[in-house]
């Protein structure tokens, strides 16, 4: 029932309506219990890298295709009835509401950052809903990014603190777009050693002293391969281990190293953590590259001022291409508030490029915020249409090179529309089934 | 000419991205062959004399940070207003330039008392799209709100619009923002300026009357301009908020 058309909810939005305590109950018959995942961003990604690490391991209801309210979890625990083990991903507003049905036995909890201000409202209402789920699951093990104030506060014993230990990769200076940037306590601004990505990194306040916990689970030498991985020295209690990944930039070894930290607490190796994390290519829309004829297209998502930086960092060490597609939608999904897109640094993408197409629902908004960034108007295209957007693109880019796609995302969900009609990428609910 | 901006606490007031309503200005003043300079004012810092004050919104915790300390500051900004200065809040910032804030906890927060109207946080939050009719300007304006505070005006204040589509000051009273003599406060952000740019230029020539230039700005193309107030009016029109 669910591999028709993407339908990835529908059966869990049934039996949640028909009787919500249902999902209470399919998870109890979990026998290994269930592990739930939250975060602003890279929650898809780093969940999809703790399935890969326990694959080998145990069998579980993972559910791989976004959908992450309770919906989507009950529709995975319906449709994976063998399972050992629930792996959830799970959408920060709703981590509330899905813990208190799955009662997890472990949470990674791994980023705040400012989203949908319209759908969420305040950072703060958010990381007040953490502290009460998290509260409420008195004997869950917790894994916590200390590297974030928010989410660092919230660690407590029996659980891991994982962070990274490379001030070598640390940014000159907090980015614009920093969050968490006063401290909890007393509302001073935070002093940095290191600040990797937005306000992630080493912080103390000067006034009253509240700094970044003790870290159990590092990534030290860090090494950043442009576009075409990362490795970084995995350092826990379990001892150490060097990890390659195919993903680039930093915030994919914050999500491989939250993600080894979970793997590492529910009891599995540190070579099969290794292992597993190498194995893993990429959870789709986040990071893919596919071949169109003789050229190439590079998406990347971006969702909120932190995740598109992180993705513009790296595609400017990778050297990107010199036209981009990128597409704004302002669906519930997206955002209905566009405001974001100031708050992202498109400066340094657009020092690269020749021609820019914008695209989405809210084209002529992105236009302006490159026409004020200082890119020329007349190298902006302004096509709302997302597959004329993507023939444009594809149009300007030389044979043998590659463009770069940005979609918010219900506009990449439209391009992969677009891109598996032509059978150039199968479907998530096809690679699922 | 010298316009000269002062951009109060730029570091706690930017949820917004507030910093795109600076660069349509200073990129609108730049073609006309004027120079935008603009300054931080942060806290602790004396009142400089600008041609034009701008304040963003934060969050509550961020709004309570700075409160005192703009309140601190009211005596030379209601000067320099009553002077000619220009002024445009946005948001928190709208919030802060009346008398006072009540937030959902009860907590009182003291404001400039620049506008003549008060704040208190509500239950529910009102959030949307906006699309205002400014008759007094002969222009509409198109932004999108999120605020738990419900402004109330006082009976002879004059607000920014009126409302088309969208929640306003409050939700009941249909009418959005607040202006007095050369000060716009008001809850759209989006940001407020890059899709209005007929705003933006009034702003400039308000802050280049102050620096003593009366003049009209030669009107720009603005065809991407017209398009996203176009887009952003028809979702006011079709989402708008409403209780």
């Amino acid at each position: 029932m669910a591999g028709r058309g993407g339908g990835t909810t529908l059966p869990g939005k049934l039996l949640w309506k028909l009787d919500p305590a249902a999902i209470d109950a399919l998870a109890t018959r979990l026998p290994q219990g269930s592990v739930a995942v939250s975060a602003t961003n890279g929650k898809t990604t780093t969940t999809a890298m703790v399935a890969e690490i326990l694959r080998p391991h145990v069998r579980v209801a993972h559910n791989d295709s976004g959908a992450n309210l309770v919906s989507g979890v009950a529709s995975a625990l319906l449709e994976a009835r063998d399972a050992e083990l629930g792996l959830f991903e799970v959408d920060e507003g709703a981590l509330p509401e899905v813990s208190r049905r799955v009662r997890p036995k472990a949470l990674l909890l791994c980023n705040l950052f400012r989203d949908q201000l319209d759908r969420y409202g305040e950072l703060e209402l958010v990381a007040g809903r953490w502290r009460a789920a998290v509260a409420a699951l008195p004997h869950a093990q917790l894994v916590v990014n200390g590297d974030d104030p928010q989410v660092g506060a919230l660690a407590r014993p029996g659980g891991r603190v994982f962070g990274l230990d490379d001030p070598r990769v640390a940014r000159p200076a907090l980015q614009h777009a920093a969050d968490s940037k006063y401290c909890l306590r007393c509302g001073t601004p935070y002093e940095y050693a290191a600040a990797y990505v937005g306000h992630l990194g080493d912080y103390r306040c000067p006034n009253c002293g509240h700094a970044r916990p003790p870290l159990d689970v590092t990534a030290r030498d860090i090494e950043l391969r442009g576009l075409d991985g990362a490795a970084f020295t995995l350092v826990a209690a379990e001892g150490e281990a060097r990890v390659e990944l195919r993903l680039p930039g930093l915030y994919n070894v914050y999500n491989a190293l939250g993600a080894a930290s979970l793997a590492l607490a529910l009891g599995i190796g540190l070579d099969d953590v290794r292992d597993g994390l190498a194995r893993f290519s990429a959870a789709f829309g986040r990071f893919e590259r596919i071949p169109i004829g003789d050229r190439r297209v590079l998406m990347l998502l971006i969702k909120n001022p932190a995740g598109a930086n992180e993705a513009i960092r790296t595609l400017v060490e990778g050297a990107a291409s010199r036209v981009a597609v990128i597409a704004l939608n302002d669906g519930i999904a997206d955002g209905r508030d566009v405001s974001w897109i100031w708050d992202v640094d498109f400066e340094p993408l657009l020092d690269g490029l020749d021609r820019l197409v914008a695209s989405g629902s809210r084209a002529a908004e992105l236009a302006l915020r490159f026409a004020y960034g200082g890119f020329d108007r007349d190298r902006i295209e302004v096509v709302p249409a997302l597959d004329a957007a993507l023939d444009r693109g594809l149009e300007l880019t030389p044979a043998g090179g590659e463009l770069t796609v940005l979609p918010t995302y219900t506009a990449m969900l439209a391009l992969r529309r677009t891109l598996a009609a032509r059978g150039l990428v199968t479907n998530y609910w096809e690679r699922a089934a | 000419m010298r316009i000269r901006v002062g951009h109060l606490y730029p570091e706690y007031l930017n949820i917004y991205a507030d910093r795109g309503n600076i660069a349509v200005l200073s990129a609108r003043a730049r073609v006309r062959g004027h120079e935008l300079d603009v300054q931080a004012i942060g806290m602790g810092d004396a009142v400089p004399t600008v041609d034009l004050f701008y304040v963003g919104g934060g969050q509550d915790r961020e709004q309570e940070l700075v409160a005192h300390d703009l309140a601190a500051k009211s005596g030379p900004l209601r000067e320099a207003v009553e002077a000619g200065a220009a002024f445009l809040a946005v948001c928190g910032g709208y919030q802060l330039l009346g008398r006072s804030y009540r937030d959902v906890a009860g907590v009182e927060l003291p404001g400039v008392g620049l506008l003549p109207l008060h704040t208190v946080a509500g239950e529910r939050r009102m959030i949307g799209d906006v699309l205002l009719d400014c008759a007094w300007a002969g222009e509409t304006l198109a932004g999108f709100e999120n605020h738990a505070g419900r402004t109330i005006l006082d009976e002879d204040a004059e607000p920014l619009g009126r409302v088309v589509s969208g929640f306003g000051n409050d939700g009941e009273s249909g009418f959005e923002g607040c202006r007095y003599k050369r000060v716009y406060g008001t809850y759209l952000h989006g940001p407020l300026l890059p899709r209005n740019p007929w705003f933006a230029d009034r702003l400039l020539e308000e802050a280049l009357a102050h620096a003593g230039v009366e003049a009209r700005l030669e009107p720009l193309p603005d065809e991407l301009e017209r398009e996203a107030h176009a887009v952003s009016s028809a979702r006011a029109r079709s989402r708008g908020g409403r209780f």
